[in-house]
């Protein structure tokens, strides 16, 4: 029992962790621009099918994840510059509106490209197997993905706490007005963010590719995750977004594997059968409405 | 003091660590003029927000025309006679000044049900249009009832700014700073209109003009760093060495 | 003043008994040139414009944005359906049933949603909508991941709703009954003091108007009504199918209402109507017709910000200034 919790805490941690990717760039984007960008979502997918083309081609998973990042930065430059930029004054409603209209293009364009079969994305063969820890073995891809994570997480909160450019972020995310005033070049300052936070969704994608489905769509559900997220956090809060994903992961994980079990301890068999899974799939949405219920700004609100 | 109509009972309000009221205690009694005065950041607004309902106390009680109000939300207090004023101009910019007080003459009609009508076209409602009209004459708006509330000038939006509460018709008016903002004839004007409205409401005012503030209350209060430094005439409250001090430089008192 | 007012909103009363007159002959029409499949296909556009006219009387009148209306037009759709599960055929319980069940369920969805505000309402909508989607398909006797499927249409006294034009018919009817009913209710006082809300929400709550209280009805009214639309949509397909109830049903409404206008009355019919035949027509030429679709959408944002119903309103101000 200890291990199987043990190890569904580390899935929890993992999966929490790439969630991270996603909400990091979408609370900035958020938080800063005032932007709701619902199609976020799509570059994590198109991230994943970069990294999966890539890497059947070149035969080497690390340059397919390296080409994912690059590109999709590329890709999220090329977005902000051509049509977000103009919705930022806009009100959250063209933003929802303009921003749909990219999900039905970018996943008409993925399937135009790679047609309607999941295509297939494997984790590099050194990595295949289990390694042993404490005593019991987890996957050795999944610990990757937990060091990326770790990784990633620490380089950007290093970056936004420390760096003149995370300091200008910041400053953008509680007050825009006053960080035009200091005379920062805003235009290229969202550019950058956006470039970034696209570079982390398409990581996300890369990394949980060979876990998940690698298919038209995968940004959709993934999206809303990513948005209960920094919801949860607070929105524009980097730290806020950290603690949600981790939140959120483990949670969702962790739900899905003892709820159903715990139901059964006190349940009948077959109310619990019924109710475990339906109460799992639903925990975090619970988690997020019993938050805001309490702090209607998230858990850490970046603005005053 | 004559009997007490708004009592304020040992309020306390924090933010975060910041402790904007610490046990604040005074009355208003029925019928005068009671001044809030104190310098920047002393917490009159805040206390105002508290009164109004705007924000919950962390602390203490507000007791209103015998009822403790505490908990009730703003627009239940408005409803048992108590009306404010913003110290920014909130209006309806977007409405005429007569369909800005037909608003707050409808919002006054005690029964529920009044607002929740569903069906009845609002076009043909009279009596409701008569009277916005006479308020908008009585505070010396009449004949621009057409104009939209957004392109008054800053003087006659502060004056609509207080219409709006008195079409409630109120027993208590919170009026916080009516003259924010204004230049000296249009102060002269306010000063004269809440002069005339004394004569029928009780009204807690918080403002900064000194000169008014002692033309107008019957009593004050001062609030010093979120505490109440004394309660009293203007001529104890000038005497007072605490305000004194904390006023000090300034030649009014 | 009010006689000007008067007298173009009776010109747009009649404009619209005109355009309902024309819609009601549509079926004939279509039969006699031989397309009867499309009235069918007419119906289905027919329950969208409810659906989206319910959602921006809540976005555009109430000024709510809310995200999980699917909820609410899922819920009425399973409400039928699980009637009919346990035997109860008649369109006179169970679709006042399933406008009832939308209508508690948006009760109690909007008075916790209703202490957030901007944004963090947007998601916590959202969130409930979620919930109710998850608890959908994880119930095995609801029909799980395929939906809860109805033997046959609802009774609806001595009319034959699995004749297409009859169901044509009522679903015209519903959506001209709501439609009246909205257009009352924004003319009413209820209407009034909802727009000075949005207006000035504070002020408001200053004169006395308990604010969560109207627009929590509001939420509601418009609630009830998608409710109605989901107990229409369930009889079209003979399915109550979770895609109903998941996000993008949330967003599809969200868009027609925005296409169409948000805040005018007609502007959530318009916005089906609208989008749904730009789908069929797209669908017709190009597989890709998705992309298609976005590109539309996208010429809307940009050249259009305010909505179809806005654009042809503009038209029409200027048509009755050169008179």
């Amino acid at each position: 029992m200890t291990q199987l919790i043990l190890e569904q805490a580390l899935n929890g941690l993992q999966f929490g962790l790439m969630l991270f990717l996603l909400a990091a760039g979408l609370t900035l984007v958020f938080g800063i621009m005032d932007m709701i960008n619902l199609a976020h979502g799509s570059l994590y997918m198109v991230g994943a099918y970069l990294a999966a083309a890539v890497a059947a081609a070149s035969g080497s998973f690390v340059i397919g994840v390296l080409a994912a990042v690059a590109g999709t930065m590329a890709v999220g430059a090329l977005l902000e510059l051509a049509v977000l930029r103009r919705l930022y004054t806009r009100d959250h409603l063209s933003q929802v509106l303009a921003t749909f209209a990219l999900i039905l293009i970018a996943n008409e364009a993925v399937r135009a490209i790679w047609g309607d079969q999941p295509v297939m994305l494997n984790a590099p063969e050194a990595l295949s197997g289990p390694v042993e820890i404490a005593g019991f073995s987890y996957p050795a891809f999944r610990l990757l993905i937990i060091a990326v994570g770790v990784l990633v997480a620490l380089a950007l909160y290093i970056a936004v706490a420390k760096t003149r450019v995370g300091m200008w972020v910041r400053a953008g995310a509680s007050n825009r007005e006053m960080t035009e005033a200091l005379g920062i070049n805003v235009k290229r300052l969202f550019t950058l963010v956006f470039a970034v936070g696209a570079g982390l969704c398409a990581l996300a994608g890369a990394m949980l590719g060979p876990l998940l489905a690698v298919q038209v769509g995968m940004g959709e559900s993934i999206l809303i995750l990513a948005f209960v997220v920094i919801v949860i956090g607070g929105i524009g809060s980097i730290r806020g977004a950290l603690v949600g994903s981790l939140l959120v992961g483990v949670v969702d994980t962790l739900g899905r594997a003892l709820l159903p079990w715990l139901l059964r301890s006190f349940l009948p068999g077959e109310v619990a059968a019924h109710l475990g899974p339906a109460l799992a799939a639903i925990l975090i949405y619970v988690l997020m409405a019993a938050i805001l219920f309490w702090k209607p700004a998230g858990l850490f609100p970046a603005r005053g | 003091m004559s009997e007490a109509l708004l009592t304020i009972d040992g309020v306390s309000r924090h933010f975060g660590g910041v402790t904007a009221l610490s046990e604040v205690s005074f009355a208003v009694g029925a019928g005068e003029v009671h001044a809030l005065i104190g310098p920047n950041g002393a917490g009159k607004t805040t206390l105002i927000h508290q009164i109004s309902g705007a924000q919950r106390p962390d602390a203490g009680r507000i007791v209103f025309a015998g009822e403790d109000v505490t908990a009730l939300p703003m627009h239940a207090r408005v409803q048992r006679g108590m009306a404010r004023s913003w110290q920014i101009t909130n209006v309806f910019n977007r409405l005429t000044l007569l369909d800005n007080v037909v608003l707050a003459v409808k919002g006054r009609q005690r029964d529920w049900g009044s607002g929740f009508r569903f069906w009845k076209p609002v076009d043909d409602e009279q009596a409701l249009i008569d009277e916005a009209r006479g308020w908008l004459t009585e505070v010396g708006l009449g004949g621009r009832e057409r104009t939209l509330a957004g392109s008054l000038a800053h003087g006659e939006q502060r004056q609509l700014e207080v219409v709006l509460a008195l079409a409630t018709k109120p027993k208590l008016l919170l009026l916080d700073e009516p003259m924010a903002g204004t230049g000296p004839e249009e102060s002269e004007r306010m000063v004269a209109l809440i002069e005339k409205l004394a004569r029928h409401v009780t009204i807690l005012l918080v403002e900064h003009d000194m000169d008014a503030v002692f033309r107008l209350a019957d009593r004050l209060s001062v609030l010093v760093g979120g505490r109440l430094v004394c309660t009293g005439s203007p001529d104890e409250v000038r005497a007072h060495p605490e305000v004194r001090r904390a006023y000090l430089g300034e030649e009014i008192l | 003043m009010s006689g000007a007012i008067y007298r173009q909103s009776t010109r747009r009363r009649l404009l619209a008994a005109g355009v309902f007159a024309l819609l009601a002959l549509l079926p004939p029409v279509l039969q006699a040139f031989g397309q009867e499949f499309y009235i069918s296909f007419a119906a289905r556009v027919l329950i969208f414009a409810l659906a989206a006219t319910s959602l921006n009387f809540i976005v555009g009148f109430g000024g709510m944005v809310a995200f999980g209306h699917a909820a609410f037009f899922g819920a009425g759709a399973y409400t039928v359906a699980v009637l009919m599960e346990s035997g109860v055929a008649s369109a006179a319980i169970a679709w006042p049933a399933a406008i009832v069940v939308a209508a508690v369920l948006a009760l109690g969805i909007g008075f916790v949603s209703l202490r957030t505000r901007g944004v963090y309402f947007i998601m916590i909508t959202l969130a409930f909508a979620q919930m109710i989607y998850y608890l959908a398909i994880s119930m095995k006797t609801w029909g799980g991941d395929d939906g809860l499927s109805l033997a046959v249409r609802s009774t609806f006294g001595p009319l034959d709703l699995k004749n297409d034009a009859t169901f044509y018919w009522v679903t015209l009817a519903c959506l001209g009954l709501c439609l009246c009913l909205l257009d009352r209710i924004t003319h009413a006082r209820f209407g009034r003091v909802l727009q000075a809300i949005r207006e000035n929400e504070s002020r408001m709550e200053g004169l006395g108007y308990p604010v969560l209280g109207y627009k929590l009805l509001c939420f509601v009214i418009g609630a009830a009504m998608a409710g109605l639309a989901g107990a229409l949509i369930a009889n079209h397909g003979q399915l109550a199918s979770p895609n109903l109830l998941q996000w993008t049903q949330s967003g599809t409404l969200l868009v027609m209402v925005i296409v169409g206008g948000v805040g005018a009355l007609y502007g959530g019919a318009v916005g089906a109507v609208v989008l749904l035949l730009v789908e069929e027509v797209l669908a017709h030429y190009t597989t890709h017709w998705h992309a298609a679709l976005g590109l539309i959408l996208l010429l809307v944002v940009f050249r259009a910000p305010k909505g179809i119903a806005a654009w042809v309103h503009g038209l029409f101000a200027r048509a009755e200034k050169h008179e």
